[in-house]
């Protein structure tokens, strides 16, 4: 990761000086090696740019904001991150022309909380190479092996191609994206629908309703959103009525319907760690399987298939049939 | 539907039908003095695509324990092609909700056209039939636990 920094840093640092780019976003420096938090750089101000295994952010959606701004920035999109951008410019949600997206190689990121099941104390820095992340601890060195500790829209990753780039930036070879991800949606699909209740309703019941799978995702870009409409019945943080964190969860779901990327944002933000991406997963499986293969954000200006309907569709029933048990 | 209450013995139904062809297939019904279950009620809709997914989560939030969309037959909607946005809509809604857990039972489409009076009548009594059956939705009421 190291190598690719590096050439993150020289190419920032060129565009920046030519003049191509008026802005950067990127990743800075915390505290500590995997507290690494999306920013933005300027010319005479690069410092603390940071590029590592901890940067598994989406940065598409900031895009949103960036784009009403004047002039160019640059960007650095992992594969999955480039399918939100396309699905952004589908939804003239930002401007290909503000941005020169940069696909950066990805071999996956770090979930920081697997690092830690694996009984790692007293941290006092840390590095990486190509495998492994080699932590100093006031107990000694210990290394986790990077595939040990991946973030879980990383062990599912939909591709490793690029949507979307003016150019890339790849160190060494990127691992194939995994063959099967809808193995744990099958797998629920092929439970009873009491099991599948009983396994939604454990997770669903740990949801604290803080809004932030909403607010990462990048499809979630209404600038008023019903969630935070008093008068809709289901704004609050505390629960209205009981039917309400439900409604949450299928309005939410629902309402990227077609247009969700399987970015793996929702989860991965999810203070709660519910499966949400599983859900919308199923939409996606569901979509292929009776419409057609659809990826949103593969193409831009691709059809929505909620809208894209033939004459020859399945009917409802068999949607629901087809898939689950 | 705000004054839909809660009925503790019947099964509530919320039936949404659109007004060129399931709603005047109601009509006739009643004119043939076919019947169909007074747990059935019927909200009218310019056409079934005027049912937007949260009307069908908002007729649950208010105590229906089942609920049906009819609309035109496909090709035959007033709007041309309503009925078709309306299938693949709520394929996906409705595949979701069993997803959750939800029996697959408590919804349904239905085309039912201005002529077919009996058929309304039939499909009507037998919705009702199998969510008698079924019996309350507590399902989608306690998704999240309550302790
Ligand atoms: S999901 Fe795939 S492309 Fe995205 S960070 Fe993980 S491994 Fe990389
Ligand atoms: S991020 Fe998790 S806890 Fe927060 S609202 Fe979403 S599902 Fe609930
Ligand atoms: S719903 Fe989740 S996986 Fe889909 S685009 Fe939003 S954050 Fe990404
Ligand atoms: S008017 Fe009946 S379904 Fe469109």
């Amino acid at each position: 990761m190291q190598g690719l920094e590096k050439l993150m840093l020289e190419k920032a640092n060129a565009l920046l000086q030519s003049g191509e780019v008026d802005r950067v976003i990127g990743w800075k420096k915390g505290e500590s090696y995997y507290d690494v938090s999306p920013a933005t750089f300027t010319k005479d101000n690069l410092e603390g740019f940071v590029y590592n295994c901890f940067c598994g952010a989406n940065l598409s959606k900031y895009l949103v904001a960036e784009s009403k701004k004047e002039g160019k920035m640059l960007v650095f999109l992992k594969p999955c991150d480039t399918y939100s951008f396309n699905q952004l410019l589908s939804e003239h949600r930002i401007e290909k022309e503000k941005f020169y997206v940069v696909g950066v190689g990805c071999n996956g990121h770090l979930d920081m909380n697997k690092v830690y099941a694996q009984g790692v104390e007293g941290i006092l820095s840390m590095s990486e190479d190509e495998n492994n992340l080699i932590v100093e601890t006031v107990y000694g060195q210990k290394i986790v092996e990077k595939e040990s500790a991946l973030l879980i829209k990383c062990l599912t990753c939909k591709s490793k191609e690029f949507a979307v780039a003016d150019e890339t930036l790849v160190v060494g070879e990127m691992k194939p994206a995994n063959p099967n991800r809808f193995e744990e949606v099958e797998k629920l699909e092929s439970m009873t629908e009491a099991e599948r209740y009983a396994f939604w309703k454990e997770q669903l019941s740990k949801c604290i309703r803080c809004n932030a799978c909403r607010n990462a995702c990048p499809a979630c870009t209404c600038i008023n959103c019903v969630f935070d409409n008093n008068a809709s019945g289901i704004s609050a943080k505390a629960n209205a009525d009981e039917f309400e964190e439900k409604l949450f969860h299928i309005i939410r779901a629902y309402h990227v319907a077609g247009r969700c990327t399987d970015c793996g944002e929702c989860s991965r933000v999810c203070p709660q760690n519910i499966p949400l991406h599983l859900i919308n997963r199923k939409v996606i499986k569901d979509i292929n399987e009776n419409y057609g293969d659809y990826q949103a954000g593969a193409e831009v200006n691709a059809r929505n298939p909620l809208v894209n309907y033939t004459k020859a569709d399945v009917e409802a029933k068999e949607v629901v049939e087809g898939g689950n048990k | 539907m705000q004054e839909i209450e809660k009925n503790q013995k019947k099964p509530l139904i919320v039936a949404f039908c659109c007004n060129w062809c399931s709603y005047a297939g109601a009509d006739l019904a009643g004119s043939s003095r076919l019947s169909y279950p007074a747990e059935v009620k019927i909200i009218k809709v310019p056409c079934s695509c005027r049912v937007n997914p949260i009307f069908i989560l908002k007729a649950f939030q208010r105590g229906a324990d089942g609920v049906i969309l009819c609309g035109c037959h496909p090709g035959d909607c007033h709007y041309s092609e309503g009925n078709y946005r309306t299938r693949r809509r709520m394929g996906l809604l409705f595949s979701m909700l069993n997803y959750f857990g939800i029996e697959k039972e408590r919804t349904r489409i239905e085309w039912v056209s201005a002529a077919e009076g009996a058929k309304f009548s039939a499909v009507m009594n037998d919705f009702a039939k199998t969510i008698n059956e079924l019996g309350e939705n507590r399902r989608l009421e306690d998704l999240r636990c309550k302790d």
